[in-house]
């Protein structure tokens, strides 16, 4: 492994600026981060948060709306010729056989014909692709198919290798079995690589890997932590150090629940703010409220729950993101507790669980906009570009269907608003028009 | 037997709102249409063309050329296409404009074309040069757009990844062309390249003789052989014509196109093996035979292997992302030359214009209002037929093995080269010529209809089928209910390209010559095929800019609302 002497790569104030006008987006707010050589870091957070365009602008691939990349103590323009990334979709070329998918980056980078096949057959061999050489991409499994990219990252011997949630796209055991091999490759020294940063949703990978963990929440994205892991190789998922810490990070990802008005921020177009809507699956919900409500004390220590629900921590923080949101549930230290209302929904019939969540999403201040502008208007109709306009004063184009997206599923399901999608019209239900009469299970909100 | 699905597959209609582009796009083409018709003003006298033999021992060489012509100008096709393409794609201010003009170019009809283009080359090179040259031009024109839009709409389609992948490992302009652009278009091009040259073949007659004024200008041909055999009533040669053509187009078919589908199935995105990939007995002759490998390695892969070492080390690499390229001064510049220049022109068209009398403008209007009518009573036969004829195929599979190469071989049959046959059993009729020319644009266009259906039928899903009979669906509920909506989206694809084709086909169906006489009736092609022959040139330019404008806005209002609603609403995917 590389000594660690002062740094390969540096990012100053880099700032990522979408849109124009008024609108305006910023994906990446003022971050500010140094990689060291012989590092292994890893960049997490939730989805949105802007790792891939962070790794983007790293590699040159994108240059940012403000800023400086320091590449050894220079300022990198264009791409960088000492980096390279794994994609999360592998990115191989269909028409190409696996060593001709190896052999171009070879071959981009000048190397002579009979050199090209030798190096190819080398690195196939190293990630045990030996024998694959012919096959074509469609004929491999994912966790091959993974190989082939490392293996086409390592033939251009870059200092500086990033890995764009390489394991996500792969199943469970492929995706260990390929941790392990890219740890021994790197520990063992056989590559010219000089500092990895791997960007990944997944917790325990990252504190299986790193050497440091950098974490970035969204809304806008930035740098929230910064945190070292100091466990020696090979660590031990069963290490209670290691839980220790994978612990930590799920508190910071998770947050606490904070009052009210925080919570729940402004509505679209007021000072402050608007809380997006966390884009999830109704079902999925209701599903975690069932299981939260079967432990004892209706309490559960978010980690163990991924782990036991063998969910993406990803989907879990934002089923726990919706679920304090409504007032269900109140996180603290990592845990995640029902309260009553939650427990009431939980146990609810169909019907009742209807009305609670309808009572319960009408205080949320996009909806309490999205309704007063539906009643407002006539026939109390509106279109979803108009709707989808006015939101975007508050979100990016992309964010702002997705959030009208939830919000309409939301409250299709609270029986508050119907949508017909051939002529894009949304309109009030007629009996949520004038609100519900029935206000039965008005429980506080959260403390 | 190939997929039905895959019989054949067209670019996608390009929904983009009308913009400023369209807008210039429109005043530039008048102004280029007004420069050929000024030129044809000043044309050379009568030229008496070769005189051609009806003995079928010629047709070989007859066939020889034509088919020639047609490579040559399908070798421009692809040539223009790739620069085109390629500069639209990369270029977003470019792009503008450059695709509003491919959409009008395609709506162009052949003739239009004629004056300014046999005109300048024929003063430029000498005349039988310049009649080769202006005959592979305008087959060109009924070759190149779709596939221009082929190679534009892979290059802005390209997976993201994949380019990414391509700028970080940094590929020069000749990896990222041979490794990424040209794979990934691969099918999309071959199966353009196929509707190219069966574009060709149609207008294939038009190509071959034309006549501008008192000149007429002949080309030894099969088109001109098929011509010739038309007006001297021999039905004998017309026969032999007519088979020359379509094994020619079978022949091309099994040893060039089969092939090269067959070859290219390598390049499909999906990560997943096909179930059913195309063959071809021809291809896997070739793969087969040592003898043809020795000679491919030795004179095709060597030097293609150099040729490609030395591009790959030569050419200067690209560090960023090319898309979004700014213009440079020059560009700014040069275009603001053109547009001046093309300002003047356009106002000289208008001057023009101005020529046109009212009683012909009248002749303009109701010629369109006919040739609509006529458009739109193929469209009705068309899928009046083919509805019923393409689920029954594309929901049998046995159907549609028996029946597939019989109804490609139909289908590949150029329309054109049986008109004068329907000629000369119609014209007897009242109303003959009217029937023979809506006979001729259905003969012409319906193949669009029927493979789509067949493809649509073929991709309702099984479960769906049963599910329909498990609820006792009837007749008429089962093709509410699961039938029709399924083929939605694929009947208007199809009806999108046939309504074009009609459109395109109504200049050789409404004005024709035959057995030394004139037969024409009421349509806007007529109205151009018959100012293009009497250079009346105002004439031509107010027709064809009326006929430009109009399918243009048919295809804004109509098309392609249809075509969002059915993708929208009606897509199983």
């Amino acid at each position: 492994m590389a000594d660690p002497n002062g740094s390969l790569l540096e990012l100053r104030h880099i700032n990522q600026i979408y849109g124009g006008g008024e609108k305006i987006f910023t994906a990446i707010q003022d971050v500010t981060l140094s990689l060291n050589e012989g590092e292994f870091a890893t960049l997490m957070g939730p989805t949105g948060c802007g790792k891939s365009t962070l790794l983007r602008i790293i590699t040159g691939l994108q240059t940012p709306t403000a800023g400086e990349v320091l590449y050894r103590g220079k300022p990198l323009q264009g791409v960088n010729p000492h980096a390279t990334i794994v994609f999360q979709t592998f990115a191989l070329f269909p028409w190409l056989t696996v060593q001709e998918n190896v052999e171009v980056a070879l071959k981009a980078r000048g190397v002579p014909p009979k050199l090209r096949t030798t190096r190819a057959l080398d690195l196939l061999d190293r990630v045990g692709l030996d024998g694959f050489e012919n096959a074509y991409p469609r004929e491999l499994s994912g966790g091959m198919l993974q190989k082939v990219g490392f293996a086409r990252a390592m033939a251009v011997e870059p200092e500086l290798l990033c890995l764009d949630e390489p394991f996500s796209a792969l199943d469970v055991l492929s995706a260990e079995s390929l941790r392990g091999e890219l740890m021994e490759l790197w520990t063992g020294g056989v590559i010219p690589t000089r500092a990895i940063l791997l960007a990944t949703h997944n917790i325990e990978e990252a504190v299986f890997l790193a050497d440091r963990i950098l974490v970035m929440d969204k809304d806008p994205g930035r740098l929230i932590m910064n945190l070292k892991v100091d466990l020696p190789h090979p660590r031990q998922r069963k290490d209670p150090k290691f839980l220790n810490l994978v612990d930590r990070v799920y508190m910071v990802l998770a947050g606490h629940t904070q009052p009210e008005h925080v919570e729940m921020g402004t509505a679209p177009g007021e000072p402050g703010r608007t809380r997006a809507l966390p884009h999830i699956n109704i079902d999925d919900l209701t599903g975690l409220m069932e299981h939260l409500d079967g432990m004892p004390n209706n309490r559960a220590d978010i980690y163990a729950m991924a782990r036991e629900l063998q969910i993406n921590s990803d989907d879990l923080l934002r089923l726990i993101e919706t679920a304090e949101l409504l007032g269900f549930a109140t996180i603290a230290y990592g845990d995640i507790t029902l309260n009553p209302l939650g427990e009431t929904f939980a146990e609810a019939s169909i019907r009742a669980r209807k009305e609670i969540f309808a009572t319960r999403i009408r205080r949320l201040p996009l909806f309490k906009w999205l309704l007063g502008l539906l009643r407002a208007s006539d026939k109390k109709q509106m279109e979803w570009d108009v709707v989808q306009k006015a939101l975007e004063l508050e979100f990016h184009e992309e964010e702002a269907e997705r959030q009208l997206d939830t919000a309409i599923d939301w409250g299709r399901y609270a029986e508050l608003l119907a949508y017909d999608d051939s002529s894009q019209v949304l309109f009030l239900e007629p009996g949520g028009a004038m609100g519900f009469t029935r206000e039965n299970f008005n429980f506080p909100g959260p403390a | 037997m190939s997929h039905p699905s895959r019989l054949f597959r067209i670019a996608q209609p390009l929904l983009r709102p009308p913009s400023w582009g369209d807008a210039v796009v429109f005043m530039s083409l008048a102004a280029l249409i007004y420069l050929g018709v000024h030129l044809g003003l000043s044309a050379p006298p009568a030229i008496k063309g070769p005189e051609i033999s009806l003995s079928p021992g010629h047709l070989v060489y007859y066939a020889g050329l034509s088919t020639g012509r047609m490579a040559a100008a399908y070798l421009l096709s692809v040539i223009f296409s790739l620069i085109y393409g390629t500069y639209a794609a990369n270029h977003r201010g470019a792009e503008k404009i450059l695709i509003p003009l491919l959409d009008a170019l395609q709506t162009i009809p052949i003739l239009s074309f004629l004056p300014v283009v046999l005109l300048s080359f024929i003063a430029i090179f000498p005349l039988r040069l310049a009649l080769e040259l202006s005959s592979i031009f305008l087959i060109f024109t009924s070759q190149t757009w779709n596939l221009t839009f082929a190679w534009y709409q892979s290059l802005t389609t390209i997976p993201r990844n994949l380019t990414q992948a391509s700028t970080m490992f940094h590929f020069n302009p000749w990896l990222r062309f041979k490794t990424l652009e040209l794979p990934f278009a691969a099918i999309s091009l071959i199966w353009n390249s196929m509707a190219s040259w069966a574009g060709g073949w149609f207008f294939l007659m038009a190509a071959e003789i034309f006549s501008a004024g008192e000149r007429n200008f002949r080309l030894p041909g099969l088109g001109m052989y098929l011509q010739e055999a038309a007006n001297q009533g021999n039905l004998t040669a017309i026969a032999w014509g007519v088979g020359a053509l379509v094994l020619t187009i079978v022949i091309l078919d099994q040893l060039i196109w089969r092939p090269l589908l067959a070859w290219s199935d390598r390049f499909k995105l999906q990560l997943s093996e096909s179930e059913t990939p195309p063959t071809s007995w021809f291809y896997d002759a070739l793969r087969s035979s040592r003898l043809i490998r020795g000679v491919t390695q030795a004179l095709v892969h060597r030097p293609w292997g150099r040729l490609d070492e030395w591009l790959t080390s030569r050419l200067p690499k690209t560090a960023q992302e090319r898309r979004g390229q700014r213009f440079t001064w020059l560009w700014y510049a040069l275009g603001l030359t053109l547009a001046l220049v093309l300002t003047y022109e356009f106002y000289q068209a208008g001057v023009m214009l101005w020529a046109v009398t009212l009683k012909q403008w009248g002749i303009i209007g109701l010629g369109l209002l006919t040739t609509l009518v006529r458009v739109a009573a193929a469209l009705v036969i068309a899928l009046a037929w083919t509805l019923p004829v393409g689920v029954a195929i594309g929901t049998n599979q046995r159907l549609a093995a028996w029946l597939q190469p019989l109804v490609q071989i139909t289908a590949s049959i150029p329309a054109t080269a049986l008109f004068p046959v329907l000629l000369l059993m119609l014209l007897g009729l009242p109303g003959g010529l009217n029937l023979a020319a809506v006979l001729l644009m259905l003969l012409g266009t319906q193949w669009y209809l029927l493979f789509n259906i067949i493809a649509g039928a073929s991709a309702i899903p099984q479960d769906l089928h049963d599910t329909a009979t498990l609820l006792q669906l009837g007749r008429w509920e089962r093709w509410r209910t699961l039938i029709l909506p399924a083929l939605f989206p694929y009947a208007i694809t199809g009806a999108i390209t046939a309504a074009g084709g009609a459109w395109n086909a109504s200049i050789v169906a409404e004005y024709t010559q035959f057995g030394g006489q004139t037969f024409k009736t009421i349509g806007i092609g007529a109205a151009i095929a018959q100012s293009a022959a009497a250079s009346d040139y105002p004439m031509l330019l107010a027709a064809t800019l009326t006929m430009l404008l109009t399918v243009g806005t048919i295809n804004r209002l109509v098309w392609q609302r249809l075509y969002r609603l059915a993708e929208a609403r009606y897509r199983m995917e």
